[in-house]
């Protein structure tokens, strides 16, 4: 079994999950509003949508930056794993809906009634939707399977590059032209939302939303531990051998496609459970989500936070919407080119992206500590040629 | 550009008789072949291969046996289709028409790149590739014979018998020292000896090496040479090459490919004194040697 942490990561990564998931947590819950410490409900509720970020992140980079595959349609899967939930959610409102009718206000308006009279308006596809335990198998499943039946068509397919990034963008833009739909029966463009409870709890409530933010805070840590754990295996080791040389890979008798589909279906997981914890925190989920530009989003955070490295993304997920969440509310008409100067920056200057920083500048300083020597060595050395 | 031109004119040259004439010659040195051994044993075997490619005969009605452990060089000018037959073998392409077949009637022309390597085929490169941002031992780790499935990857350990076996190929390949540096910092002689050694890894009965003296030194080309002819007996080698020093070094049978086809078969010296092998390839390679 390989070492996965070394003690200096254990330690920080205690440090971090303690402040994650106690300290906040506990701050929101016990200082009073008026205490430079406290953290407000909003914020709390805010960091737990940047943790699903950082889930989705992470799928992305494990994706783009392990494997090679520039999947633009991660989002999909994110969207799915919400819609899930969202549906679970949607059955729990009740009577408690504008039309004060037994199923969602959508069917009640979309006159599900007549469609499906025989379940009372509810699509038969619903049913079993009010269960918990099966919205939350379907937040893993349907993802999956999605990702399997994609996956397996364009690895066998051998489709790679562009071409694949093409065809994931196009699936995830073709499935959000779908939800917009009325008649596909997710509430169309309005998607799901002005959800009410969850596990019999105010899905409003701070200690609900407290406990939804240290949840995402789990699941951002599980899903790092279980990439970690991943990359370190001889399943890691090929997954970044055949991003670097496919050919070699498959004339060393390895099925890649099957590789590759494992990868993508487990990516797809993880993003379908970062969707599903973030419905919840933010209250709506609807077909906009899946659209092109959030996943070309998500590309943006690996980027920018680092790619090919675990603790990138989820870095680039949290300061980005950290700092868009900022920049909205400050320079809202501004916002887009501060995001896009940054990219460029990020592009141009920083390759390996923020985790890559601290070891860029040492190398700066070193550079800038040795310039005169070198500088005056060459000045001799040009002196010494002209004469 | 200008080895193209000159295929081209050689092809304007040879008359068709020609061709024939060097090709029915090249057909009893393999039926001899077969008549010394009661049982013929063959590794390798293809038999009217054709391949086309948007109207380029790469191949055209190909002829190649090769014996169980046999230590085999194929020559050849540029677009003589050297390579192409190696894609033939190891299932990267598929021939028009014609049969491939690996030991006793094992067809490789309906398997994929992976299946075949499996059977116990292993290829190496013309331009080496090895994965260069993992260490030379995890190189070697992941080419090493075994299970190839996502399960395995995931859960099954590394034995202190792999390691041995690791180390072991890593001292045949002279890279034992260098174990833990990353694959892209060697040479590229080292690089082309790693990828030997990932050959080595996976024990194969048959090995395709492309061009293994590229880029090498002579003393690393000189080693490379002893470890083929080391190797040959226990397995199978068919190797690819232009450098003649190198071929007359290892060579025993060569065969030379023309145009896709077989234009002479025999020992070193025998396919260097046929005048139609000196036309096509040694007189052309003897004015690059100068």
């Amino acid at each position: 079994m390989p070492k996965i942490l070394s003690r200096k990561e254990t330690l920080v990564l205690v440090l971090v999950a303690m402040t994650m998931l106690v300290v906040l947590p506990l701050l929101n819950a016990f200082t009073p509003p008026t205490s430079i410490f406290h953290v407000s409900n909003f914020a709390i509720n805010l960091y737990g949508k940047y943790l699903c970020y950082g889930v989705l992140a992470l799928g992305v980079n494990l994706l783009w930056g392990y494997t090679g595959l520039l999947s633009l349609g991660q989002c999909l899967f994110f969207s799915l794993g919400g819609y899930a939930l969202g549906m679970h959610l949607m059955l729990l409102i009740g009577k408690l809906g504008q039309y004060k009718a037994d199923i969602p206000d959508f069917m009640v308006f979309l006159e599900f009634p007549k469609r499906f009279p025989e379940t009372g308006g509810l699509p038969p596809h619903w049913v079993p939707f009010k269960t918990f335990w099966f919205a939350s198998a379907a937040v893993i499943w349907v993802p999956a399977l999605v990702a399997f039946v994609f996956g397996l068509l364009a690895f066998r397919s051998r489709i790679k590059g562009v071409y694949f990034s093409i065809l994931s963008q196009a699936l995830t833009y073709a499935a959000c032209l779908m939800f917009f739909r009325n008649d596909f029966t997710f509430g169309g463009n309005n998607g799901l939302t002005d959800f009410k409870f969850l596990l019999g709890h105010d899905i409003n409530a701070a200690d609900t939303r407290r406990w939804l933010y240290i949840a995402s805070g789990i699941l951002v840590l599980g899903a790092y531990l279980v990439c970690r754990w991943l990359t370190t295996t001889k399943f890691g080791l090929i997954q970044r051998a055949i991003r670097d040389s496919e050919n070699r890979v498959l004339f060393s008798g390895y099925a890649t496609a099957n590789y590759k589909l494992f990868v993508f279906v487990f990516c797809a997981v993880l993003s379908g459970l970062g969707g599903a914890l973030y419905v919840p925190q933010v209250g709506i989920i609807n077909p906009s989500e899946m659209a092109p530009d959030k996943s070309l989003e998500a590309v943006v955070w690996c980027a920018v936070g680092g790619r090919g490295t675990l603790v990138g993304p989820i870095l680039g997920a949290v300061s980005i919407n950290a700092l868009k969440s900022f920049a909205t509310r400050s320079f809202a008409e501004h916002w887009l080119y501060i995001l896009g100067g940054l990219f460029i920056i990020v592009v141009l200057f920083m390759p390996n992206g923020l985790v890559g920083l601290p070891k860029q500048l040492q190398a700066l300083k070193t550079r800038f500590t040795r310039q005169p020597k070198a500088a005056s060595a060459a000045l001799t050395a040009i002196d010494v040629s002209t004469k | 550009m200008k080895g193209v031109l000159q295929d081209g004119l050689l092809f304007k040259r040879m008359d068709g008789s020609v061709l024939s004439n060097l090709f029915t010659r090249a057909k009893p040195a393999a039926a001899e072949h077969r008549s010394m051994k009661p049982t013929p044993e063959f590794i390798l075997m293809l038999e009217g291969v054709n391949k086309t490619f948007d109207g380029f005969k790469a191949i055209s009605d190909l002829n190649f046996y090769m014996d169980v452990g046999e230590l085999r060089v194929v020559i050849g000018p540029n677009g003589a289709g050297k390579s192409t037959m190696l894609d033939l073998i190891t299932g990267r392409t598929r021939p028009d028409s014609g049969r491939i077949e690996f030991g006793r009637d094992t067809d490789l022309t309906r398997l994929n790149e992976y299946q075949i390597n499996r059977l116990g085929i292993g290829r190496k490169f013309q331009t080496p590739s090895v994965y260069t941002d993992h260490t030379v031992f995890e190189n070697i780790w992941l080419s090493l014979e075994g299970s190839r499935s996502v399960w395995s990857s995931l859960f099954a350990p590394l034995r202190s018998a792999d390691r041995d076996r690791i180390q072991h190929v890593l001292e045949t390949v002279h890279l034992a020292e260098k174990a833990s540096w990353k694959a892209g910092t060697l040479s590229h002689g080292q690089k082309q000896w790693l990828e030997i050694g990932m050959l080595l890894a996976q024990n194969p009965k048959l090995l395709l090496v492309d061009e293994p003296a590229a880029g090498m030194t002579d003393e690393e080309t000189a080693r490379t040479g002893e470890l083929l002819m080391r190797l040959a007996g226990e397995h199978s080698i068919l190797v690819i090459e232009h450098d003649m020093t190198f071929v007359r070094q290892i060579a025993r049978k060569v065969t030379v490919l023309h145009q896709g086809t077989v234009l002479r078969e025999g020992s070193v010296e025998e396919v260097q004194n046929d005048p139609g092998v000196i036309e096509v390839y040694l007189g052309r390679k003897k004015k690059g040697d100068a």
